[in-house]
Parts: C-alpha cells; sequence; structure tokens
C-alpha cells in the first residue's frame, strides 16, 4: 500500500485548530477522523472485510461460547489467541522497552528519531493485545477482579502478569502522549509529560522485564505437559531475553514498512541516519542471541537431554534453535562486518519467525506433545487474529498520518525549550487557550 | 533531561506500591499444621466397577443425567476423562495378575496438599480450604484457563460451550467435609473402595494394608509424595502405570515451581529502578547542563 496523505505542510501554513476549548477539541478530533486520501485501496478493502468478518466471529463467539469458534479443547486449554496473539505479540512489543532504555536512560542519540514509532507500535500492541485477551477469557466481565481486590491471587504468575500488563500499557501511554499533545497542541500538558518521561521509563523498563519473564513463568507450572527440550527453570530468563532480540528484529521490520509506505512523514535528518540506526539494532540483536543461545547450550547440557535431540520433536527443536537463531545470528554478525543493510533486514525477518517457533512451541505445539488427539487453530481462530492485526494497522496508520511520529513536529523542534518560545503568534495563542 | 529528587520520589513511590502488592510467593500457599486434611483412600483392589460413586456425585452435585445411564457396563470400551457435566468418572483396565478380574480405577480431582490450580488462579477462584478440599468460586472465576494448564492431573474442566461457562471439576463436597462427614462418594461405595478419613490415618491405613496383604497390593500408596502429596491417595494391585494414573510427576509441590520466580519480582521491582537511576546520573554527568539540553523526542 502506498501512504494517500499529502506531506506534512511547512509551520504556520496549516489552519490553527482551536483545541483548548471542548468543543473546539471534538471539532478537531471529528475532523481528524476522516480518512486522509483515498478509500478504496486494495489494502482498505482487503483488511476491511478481514475485519468485518473478524467481528462477525467474535459476536458468535460471545453468543455461543469459545467452542463455537475455536478448536480449543479440555487437553488445550490454551491455543492461538493466547499463544500467538499475546505470548508472541508482546515479545516483539519488547522493541518499546529497550529503545526507550537506550534514548533516556543511556541517552544515546542515534535512536532518537525512531523512538516515537517504536513505543507507539509498543502501545497499540498492548492495546490490541489486551483486547484480544479479553476474546479468549470465558468471563472477560471479571477480568478486574485481581485489579479491584476481589481475590487477590498473588502467589500466582498470572497475577503478576496481570498487573504489570496493565501498568506498563499506562507507561506506554504516557511515553505515547507527548506525540498526541503535539498534534493537538496541547502545549502546558506537553510538557507535564515530558516531565515524566524518564521516571515513566524507568518504571517501563523494570515492569517490562518482569512481565516478559512472567509470561514465560506461565509456563513453570506445566513440567509434565511441555516437551523436556523446551521446559526449563530457565524459562522466564529465556523469555527475557528473547524478548529483546524479537523488539530489536521487529523494530527493523516495522521501519522498513513505515519507511516505504510513509516516506514523505519521514523528515530528512531521520533518511540520512537510518542506515545507521539499522546496523546499530543488529548488532544489538546479535550480541543478545548469542547470550540467549549460550543459556540454551547449558540448559541441553544440565537436563542431559543431548540424546533427544535425535527424535522428531528433538528435530523440530533443532529447526528453531539452528535454524531461526543461529542461523541468524551469523547473518546479523555478517551483515554488520560486511555494513550490508539490506542483509539485516532480511535477518530480521528470519529472527521474527525464530521467535514465533519458539512462543508457539512453548504454548501450543511442544505442550502436551503427547497426546492423540492434538490441537491446531480453527478457521476462526486465525481470521479473529489477522482481524486483531488489521485494526492495529488501521489506528497505527491513522496515527501516524496525523502525529509527529517519524518525523518532528514543525512547531516543536528539538532545540526550542516549548513553543512558548517561539515567534509564531499562532502557536502563541493555541499556548494561551491551553493554558 | 536529568531525573531530579521529584522523579525518583515517583519511581520509588510506585515500586513501593508494587512491593507491597507483591509479596512473597510463600504465603499464597503456606501448609496450614493446626488442621488435619480429610481426604480419601481409594483401595482400587476393591472396586467393583458399579459406578455408585458416580452416580452419588451426579446428585450430589445436581449434574445432567449422563447418556449412557449409570447401570450399563458398556462406558468402559473406552478410557474416559472427567468432563463439565461427570466430575468423577470409571475406568477399566486388564488385570495381569488375574486377567478375570478387572481393575476400576476412579478419576478425579486428587485435592493435593498444595494444589497447582489454587497457585495458579490469580483471582482467588480456586481454594484450598482448611479441611481439604479445593473448592472453586465462580464468582471470582474470569475463564481464563490458568488452571487447567496447571493441573498436573488434567482435572479442571471448561464449559466451552456456554457464553457464560465456568470451571467444573470435583470440589470435594466442601459442605459434608467440614462437618466432618464422609463425601457423597464414600458414602455411595458398597464395598468401601472409597475411605473417608483424616490424611494421616489414611496413610496409616493404607501402609497397614500393604504390610498385610503383600501379595494384593503393589507397595507403594499413589498421591503420598506426589506433587507434593495429594487429599485422595491411591492403592493397586499392579504397578501404577498400567491403571492410566502418571507417574512421572515427580514429588515436588507444583506451587514450588513458580515460588523461585516470583520471590524475585519485588527485588526486581525495588533493585531496578535504582539501577536503571544510576544509569542515567552516570551518562548524564555534568547535571546543570543537561537540565538545559531539551531531550528531544520525549
Amino acid at each position: 500500500m502506498e501512504s494517500n496523505v499529502k506531506p506534512m505542510p511547512a509551520a504556520g501554513r496549516m489552519p490553527v485548530p482551536d483545541t483548548g476549548t471542548l468543543s473546539g477539541f471534538l471539532r478537531f478530533f471529528l475532523q481528524e477522523l476522516k480518512p486522509k486520501g483515498k478509500v478504496l485501496t486494495p489494502f482498505n478493502v482487503i483488511t476491511g472485510i478481514i475485519i468485518l468478518v473478524g467481528i462477525g466471529i467474535i459476536a458468535v463467539r460471545f453468543a455461543k461460547g469459545l467452542g463455537a469458534v475455536t478448536n480449543l479443547s479440555q487437553a488445550y486449554p490454551w491455543g492461538i489467541w493466547i499463544g500467538f496473539d499475546v505470548v508472541t505479540g508482546v515479545a516483539f512489543a519488547g522493541g518499546a522497552y529497550i529503545l526507550t532504555f537506550a534514548v533516556h536512560i543511556l541517552k544515546v542519540k542515534k535512536y532518537e528519531p525512531i523512538v516515537r514509532a517504536t513505543v507507539l507500535n509498543g502501545f497499540l500492541a498492548y492495546v490490541f493485545y489486551s483486547g484480544a485477551l479479553l476474546l479468549d477469557l470465558g468471563r472477560p466481565w471479571n477480568v478486574i477482579n485481581p485489579i479491584v481486590g476481589r481475590g487477590f491471587g498473588y502467589g500466582s504468575v498470572l497475577f503478576l502478569v496481570a498487573w504489570h500488563f496493565l501498568l506498563y500499557t499506562l507507561c506506554l501511554f504516557v511515553e505515547t502522549a507527548p506525540a498526541a499533545a503535539e498534534w493537538l497542541r496541547w502545549v502546558k500538558a506537553r510538557r507535564i509529560l515530558r516531565k515524566m518521561t524518564t521516571a515513566t521509563v524507568i518504571l517501563g523498563v523494570t515492569l517490562s522485564t518482569l512481565h516478559q519473564a512472567g509470561l514465560g513463568g506461565l509456563f513453570l507450572t506445566a513440567p509434565a505437559k511441555i516437551h523436556p527440550l523446551w521446559y526449563s527453570s530457565n524459562i522466564p530468563v529465556l523469555f527475557f531475553i528473547s524478548s529483546m532480540f524479537a523488539g530489536f528484529s521487529m523494530i527493523i521490520i516495522e521501519s522498513r514498512f513505515t519507511h516505504r509506505i510513509f516516506s514523505d512523514r519521514v523528515d530528512a535528518e531521520h533518511h540520512a541516519s537510518h542506515d545507521r540506526i539499522l546496523l546499530g539494532l543488529g548488532k544489538g540483536s546479535a550480541s543478545v542471541m548469542s547470550a540467549y543461545l549460550f543459556l540454551k547450550v547449558i540448559d541441553l547440557t544440565h537436563g542431559h537431554q543431548w540424546g533427544m535431540l535425535l527424535t522428531p520433536m528433538g528435530f523440530w527443536y533443532l529447526v528453531e534453535v539452528l535454524g531461526f537463531t543461529l542461523v541468524p545470528l551469523v547473518l546479523y554478525v555478517a551483515a554488520i562486518r560486511k555494513r550490508s543493510v539490506e542483509l539485516v533486514r532480511n535477518t530480521a525477518f528470519l529472527t521474527a519467525v525464530g521467535v514465533i517457533l519458539n512462543r508457539l512451541n512453548i504454548s501450543v505445539i511442544a505442550f502436551k506433545w503427547y497426546e492423540a488427539v492434538r490441537y491446531y487453530p480453527s478457521i476462526g481462530e486465525i481470521w479473529v487474529t489477522l482481524a486483531v492485526i488489521s485494526m492495529e494497522l488501521w489506528v497505527f496508520r491513522w496515527v501516524i498520518n496525523r502525529m509527529p511520529i517519524l518525523g518532528e513536529h514543525p512547531d516543536f523542534k528539538s532545540g526550542k525549550e516549548s513553543a512558548k518560545e517561539t515567534n509564531n503568534p499562532e502557536v502563541v495563542r493555541w499556548t494561551v487557550s491551553a493554558s | 533531561m536529568a531525573i531530579n529528587r521529584r522523579d525518583f520520589l515517583k519511581v520509588a513511590g510506585t515500586a513501593g506500591a508494587l512491593l507491597a502488592g507483591a509479596r512473597p510467593a510463600q504465603a499464597a500457599h503456606a501448609v496450614r499444621t493446626d488442621v488435619e486434611f480429610y481426604g480419601l483412600l481409594i483401595d482400587t483392589t476393591k472396586c467393583i466397577g458399579c459406578r455408585s460413586c458416580e452416580e452419588a456425585c451426579n446428585a450430589k452435585n445436581g449434574l445432567p443425567k449422563p447418556e449412557v445411564s449409570f447401570s450399563s457396563e458398556s462406558v468402559f470400551e473406552k478410557k474416559r476423562d472427567t468432563t463439565p457435566e461427570a466430575f468423577t468418572v470409571l475406568n477399566r483396565f486388564p488385570n495381569e495378575k488375574s486377567p478375570d478380574k478387572p481393575i476400576f480405577v476412579r478419576r478425579q480431582c486428587m485435592h493435593c496438599t498444595e494444589p497447582s490450580c489454587a497457585s495458579a488462579c490469580l483471582c482467588k477462584a480456586m481454594v484450598k480450604t482448611p479441611e481439604g478440599p479445593t473448592v472453586y468460586h465462580k464468582d471470582r472465576c474470569m475463564g481464563c484457563r490458568y488452571c487447567m494448564v496447571s493441573c498436573p492431573f488434567d482435572i479442571p474442566k471448561f464449559e466451552y460451550d456456554s457464553p457464560s461457562p465456568f470451571v467444573r471439576k470435583c470440589i470435594g463436597c466442601p459442605d459434608l467435609v467440614a462437618k466432618g462427614e464422609p463425601t457423597a462418594c464414600a458414602q455411595a461405595c458398597p464395598e468401601g473402595a472409597t475411605l473417608f478419613g483424616k490424611r494421616r490415618e489414611l496413610i496409616e491405613e493404607a501402609r497397614r494394608r500393604i504390610y498385610q496383604s503383600q501379595d494384593r497390593y503393589y507397595p507403594h500408596i499413589y498421591g503420598e509424595h506426589e506433587v507434593g502429596g495429594t487429599g485422595y491417595m491411591f492403592l493397586s494391585a499392579v504397578p501404577f502405570e498400567k491403571i492410566g494414573v502418571r507417574t512421572d510427576l515427580g514429588t515436588k509441590n507444583y506451587p514450588e515451581l513458580t515460588s523461585g520466580f516470583l520471590s524475585s519480582v519485588p527485588l526486581v521491582d525495588i533493585l531496578w529502578p535504582a539501577v536503571l537511576f544510576g544509569f542515567n546520573y552516570l551518562v548524564s554527568g555534568k547535571e546543570k547542563e543537561d537540565t538545559k539540553e531539551d531531550g528531544h523526542g520525549e
């Protein structure tokens, strides 16, 4: 698909929205809700159909129960709505905590141009995956119980994951909000939000560490159900480490698409530094992957499981660990030595497949590998997953086309303390109306 | 932007609140030593496969009538599992010791001493009562099915065909047990194959039987040590892997599998922010300059 939006106009030329009052905000918001550019593009039609049918399937699921649209059974209580949408999706959203850590804590300026897109991606991922999680819950209206205190199951890993998940989504909201504030020209709100950034990032990295690890920790309670090649008391650590290279790879993949599709929204500065950024991400990914593989070897040795590699499940394990973790690692190293951005981009896809395989193996494929009747996802489960992804893409595109995510807002260029100090009389007027 | 005192307090306060919420896991499944658990001893050498226990369970829990009547033996043709409508089921296994006397084995919740389902539940819908039964509070359940993932015996069953589903399983007749009365299935058993009592006394009785009739019993009490001990225990004439129960579960109680990870949570929640603030200070260097600097993209 191609962006169907005109480039962002230069500062001062845009009609001035009055977003300081409620009615003004609503008028601006409704006007912005309208699609920009052509509506009937192939991408819109296909994803539109997927979303509409998906909503129908979701309606059936709520009217008749999970059994009507999923292949879940008494033997397989968790399918791809958990194994892919939540467990895999959250790993890929890991890019947000890694990058905010690099940019806001370690002050690595190099990655600043991509931090907003990554955080937005992370935020939307969390919102939509927790949405998908609600579809999978039998009694979603009770989801607030562990939050409001109708039964604090604090001995449960899921309790930990739920709380950290919720709090981290709020952190991501705060980290995304400055872009929205610039879009609305809420100068005061932007100033407050930006002051909260460092603290929010520190909290966010902490929460991410625990709930990325916690998602793996969930499976610690199934030692007799997960194939010994995948079961390990190190699952939480492995999940945490792999969420880093999952995150790196997702940033590389995502930037490939956003740069092609929204190239008009990317500013020149960002374009220039982009190759250097991608090589850096590849380096980061490679170093984390070598640590991950090292842990995997230790696990194999401690569990005396080398012999199992010669079984069918062992072969499948090698496909994941060698084919989609070791090979990408080697390719990343080669790409860095040759300074080949193209190879970094392609390797990111391979790495992502490896992460998907790993998460699906633990949650679905190597889970009860011994059962005679195995679980495989139904059409309904796959369709709804695609619908959730499509909805996320729509919202992502809507935000990218309106808010200063890929490039800086002309009125809020770095180097200026705030819009207040600009000489643009219109900006000064919004400042007054916002305060 | 350099962090200042206020930022630090903001994070420290939140982290402190988290710490208070995330109490160490051990507290959640502490064993009560002042009350003795009740349990069942199921002696499969005495069971004749009459299915009275199934019928009594059905009546006690108000479950729908089964497709095949309780008097029919045709159900034994294939191995059955419990369902949302049947909390206990009997299965028939060949007896290598005396081929004309098949072995009947009940399957139902084992009411573990430290249940995995209860420790897995994030809203305390599954709870171990002091008397022994592991009960289910349907009003709290959100239907996440993590109890099903965690149960080593695959006992909790889910109502997949209901728009307002519950998890169903044997809840161990908590109303009767609280009064010290036997469970419905134990009351119904005409052969004394299901024996109700204090867990400690049941283990003594089981040991006595094994010592006194060494030909009759395989010398093991299934559930004495499995997954840290279960409230419902089995005796068998043949090795347990031959009567369809898992013998590879180990003796570690399941909540212990996650307690190490969970007790690291408060540590990470407190130490991580401190370390990250430290990094931030180190990198910021000269504070005065940095406060002027406008870290764009924040």
